[in-house]
């Protein structure tokens, strides 16, 4: 055998060279460009109460993407968190018209969250059905039994400091929930990229028959991120519901999509093995960025759906195109 | 049919062909030609550009300098089809065909018969394949979905498929990888066979005595380079096992004095309902067992139930005297166990992920806090291992899948090592890898069994199993047909026993 001595250096980029080619760089540049863009085309953008009001825009949708984020690079994803969002809210609303605490009604929305998670991972996991599907199925369930509860009808009295939690400001101009997304970010961030669970999530999404031969319990990781991912539509639903004031079946619907738009365009794989929380922050930034700039220039709801639409494609299509042309 | 003669112009040439990829030059300049009716074997170890060459021929490659000539007149493939179109066919390592299409779709895939209304001709596509597989000497019947094939068969389907487009050359990468002893020498055969009709064949292959059995001629690769051609009558097996690595290999196994200690192993009445049947043995410490058997006798189905993955019917582990449930990998590397699978890039690496994080992946509690990563930490323990194996990378952080198949199946290696197993299995550990690679992992094992560690080989390959072992276990149709030692282990015996062949 050889003796020599050969070294190998521990990396050829520094960490730093590779942030600043990185994706979340480029996209950074795009949110940049939107908030110049949008305080040159109107006057009121750049007003603080207004900026203020914009982030509502995503911060419920960005809780659940971050879970959702961890799912989708595990290879796996959740089309159900629109309609869990409309389970927990009936659920609450349920209990609200018996005045109970709300700390209690608070409880209840995690709880069905957490309860929507386990069966999702039940039926993934446990029994091996394709996720998609499931979730597929699970999100005409859930809402399906918000229907056949609330028909066309409305649950409203909640207590009102539940208030508080949609609708609250913790200092000035900074809202309850840009708090909670804020920490809630920092949480899934060091969950992701400082621990062994956020290696394992890498792993499984690069290759789960790999994973699952070197001693990862690919199972268990699954159903954790199947968990986290309802509890997170339960945060988000209790948030929500506080902000409207009631509960209608209809309540989220379609917000899947954006959640997942989000993910995607923050640059993680919807195939799977990689992203980041950081792009994923910075992904939110842009779609509130643009939601909200389109709406004070009057543009009508339709019309803003087409322009996510076509964002998420030109920025995906971006490095594509750019090699093309290199060619 | 064209008269074939030594002298005849080449169908296919290369002439300082080179490609380039980011920060590696896979190819410099190499020369290459095909002659009709001759089998030149391309030699090389892993890493030398054989497999880069095989792309730029089918097509899926471009090359970034140099040109090819069929015939005499320059051409070049831009896309598979053009590479058909001039005749030219690969079978490939790993086979791409599929599982649930029938046989005689499979053969047809991409280049249907067409009847009316261009609809695909399935009638004549059965008959067409049925001559086909005929002609090659494989009873395989058209209508039958792959899935139900052995991969002997699979292989022949391939080799019908490649037949069908009327190739004019024919590529083999390592075509014998995956065969037992009996299909190589069918597959020798139909390469006879092959030759007769005039064809052109490029064989790829690790496995010297293939190579002098059936090659006319051969050419050499290097890093990159081309290094020599010639005919195979003319040189000798060392000369070219020289011209392959640049230096002096002998293929010797390495020499241990085994210190054979306590039993660490013992495995009692596994069964399985379908792949493998009242399997006992025992393993001590620093002892090296090898399970030889033919593709197929249920060696590896085996070891993947002693490693939690596939559950069996029954049967009791124990380690080190205590009885040991291992109902999955996480409990079978807590209690010591590893594995080394065969299927590098699927099992035993996840290709994607950079180095260091393959290495430490099972053992991430060890170089964490509270579950919290230490990349620090990290970054020494994968260097501790892979300089052990004398990996060669760029850096820790470079993509497994950037490496050479031996490297990759060190950075394996590497990963279980770092956990400090008791026992460590390893599952054809040098197929498809080069001689240097090889050798290292030879000498690692005996570095690592004198080290106290026990070691199971799973091998197909007589020699490594009568180099390595101390003891051999011999498996046919999922039972132990035999438990050698000392003399008894011959070539003969071997074969006799994972062959059924009674005594002589």
């Amino acid at each position: 055998m050889s003796t020599t001595e050969r070294f190998i250096p521990d990396r050829l980029q520094s960490p730093l060279q590779k942030k600043i080619k990185s994706w979340e760089s480029l996209l950074l540049a795009v949110a940049i460009a939107i908030f110049i863009a949008n305080s040159f085309a109107s006057p009121y953008f750049l007003n603080a109460w207004n900026l203020s009001d914009a982030t509502f825009n995503f911060t419920e949708k960005a809780m659940i993407a971050f879970a959702m984020a961890l799912l989708i690079i595990a290879g796996e994803i959740d089309l159900s968190v629109a309609s869990i969002i409309a389970l927990a809210s009936t659920a609450m609303g349920a209990a609200a018209q018996f005045d109970v605490s709300t700390l209690t009604l608070v409880l209840i929305g995690l709880g069905v969250g957490l309860a929507c998670g386990a069966f999702n991972a039940i039926l993934v996991c446990g029994m091996g059905l394709p996720s998609i599907v499931v979730t597929i199925g699970t999100m005409s369930l859930f809402r399906g039994i918000s229907y056949i509860v609330l028909g066309d009808q409305a649950y409203r009295g909640y207590p009102s400091d539940f208030a508080f939690f949609g609708q609250g400001y913790v200092f000035w101009v900074i809202s309850f929930e840009f708090v909670l997304f804020a920490l809630i970010a920092v949480l899934y961030g060091i969950l992701l990229h400082k621990t062994n669970f956020g290696r394992a999530v890498y792993a499984i999404g690069n290759n789960a028959t790999g994973a699952l031969f070197s001693g990862i319990r690919v199972n268990r990781v699954k159903s954790i991120l199947f968990l986290l991912t309802g509890l997170m539509s339960g945060v988000a639903a209790v948030c929500l519901t506080s902000r409207l004031g009631s509960t209608r079946p209809s309540i989220g619907l379609g917000m899947e999509l954006e959640v997942v738009t989000m993910v995607v365009l923050g640059g993680v794989n919807i195939l799977g093995g990689s992203g980041s929380i950081p792009g994923v922050v910075i992904a939110a930034f842009v779609m509130g960025l643009v939601t909200f700039g389109l709406g004070l220039l009057n543009v009508p709801g339709i019309v803003m759906s087409i322009f996510i639409g076509a964002l998420l494609i030109g920025v995906i299509a971006l490095p594509r195109l750019w090699e093309m042309w290199r060619k | 049919m064209q008269a074939t003669t030594a002298t005849e112009a080449p169908v296919l040439r290369l002439d300082r062909i080179s490609k380039i990829f980011p920060g590696v030059k896979a190819l410099s300049e190499v020369d290459l030609a095909l002659y009709p009716g001759q089998v030149t074997a391309l030699v090389g170890e892993n890493g030398a550009g054989k497999s880069t060459l095989v792309k730029i021929l089918t097509g899926i490659y471009q090359p970034d300098g140099g040109e090819i000539t069929v015939d005499g007149t320059p051409v070049s493939f831009p896309t598979a089809q053009d590479a058909a179109a001039h005749g030219i066919t690969a079978i490939h390592q790993e086979t791409v065909l599929f599982d649930d299409l029938t046989v005689a779709e499979n053969i047809f895939l991409g280049h249907a018969l067409k009847g009316r209304f261009g609809l695909i001709d399935t009638a004549r596509q059965r008959r067409m394949a049925a001559e086909i597989l005929h002609s090659i000497g494989a009873e395989i019947d058209p209508d039958t979905r792959l899935r139900e094939l052995g991969i002997a068969s699979k292989h022949l389907v391939a080799i019908s498929r490649a037949l069908s487009i009327d190739a004019r050359v024919v590529i083999m990468d390592e075509p014998t990888a995956a065969l037992s002893h009996k299909e190589i020498h069918e597959l020798y055969e139909l390469v006879e066979k092959l030759k007769a009709q005039g064809k052109a064949i490029l064989f790829i292959s690790h496995k010297f005595d293939e190579i002098f059995r059936i090659a006319d001629r051969y050419t050499v690769f290097r890093d990159g380079q081309f290094v020599a051609e010639g005919r195979i009558s003319e040189i000798t097996e060392g000369e070219l096992v020289h011209m392959m690595v640049g230096r002096s290999v002998d293929q010797v196994f390495p020499k241990r004095t085994p210190s054979i200690g306590k039993e660490v192993l013992q495995v009692t009445g596994y069964d399985h309902p379908t792949e493998f049947e009242g399997i006992n043995f025992t393993l001590r410490r620093g002892e090296i067992l090898g399970f030889y058997g033919l593709v197929g006798a249920g060696r590896s189905e085996f070891m993947q139930s002693l490693f939690g993955i596939t559950k069996p019917s029954k049967g009791v582990t124990k380690i080190d005297g205590e009885i040991t449930v291992i109902r999955s990998p996480a409990e079978a590397v807590e209690a010591g166990i590893v594995y080394v699978p065969e299927d590098r890039g699927l099992q035993g690496a996840i290709r994607p992920m950079p180095i260091f994080q393959n290495v430490t992946l099972p053992s991430l509690s060890r170089t964490s806090r509270n579950g919290f990563i230490k990349l620090a930490e990290e970054f020494a323990l994968a260097r501790e291992y892979t300089e052990r194996l004398d990996l060669r990378a760029a850096s820790l952080d470079t993509p497994v899948g950037n490496l050479s198949g031996g490297n990759q199946q060190k950075v394996v290696i590497a990963k279980w090592l770092a956990t400090q197993p008791k026992v460590i299995i390893l599952d054809e550990p040098t197929k498809g890898i080069d001689i240097g690679s090889k050798a290292a992992v030879h000498d690692f094992m005996a570095e690592l069994a004198s080290q106290g560690l026990a070691v199971i080989m799973v091998s197909s390959e007589i020699p490594e199993v009568l180099g390595m072992s101390d003891r051999v276990i011999v498996m046919r149709e999922g039972r132990i047909a035999a438990e050698l030692s000392g003399d008894e282990m011959t070539p003969e015996t071997l074969v006799r026993h994972a062959a059924g062949i009674a005594e002589a």
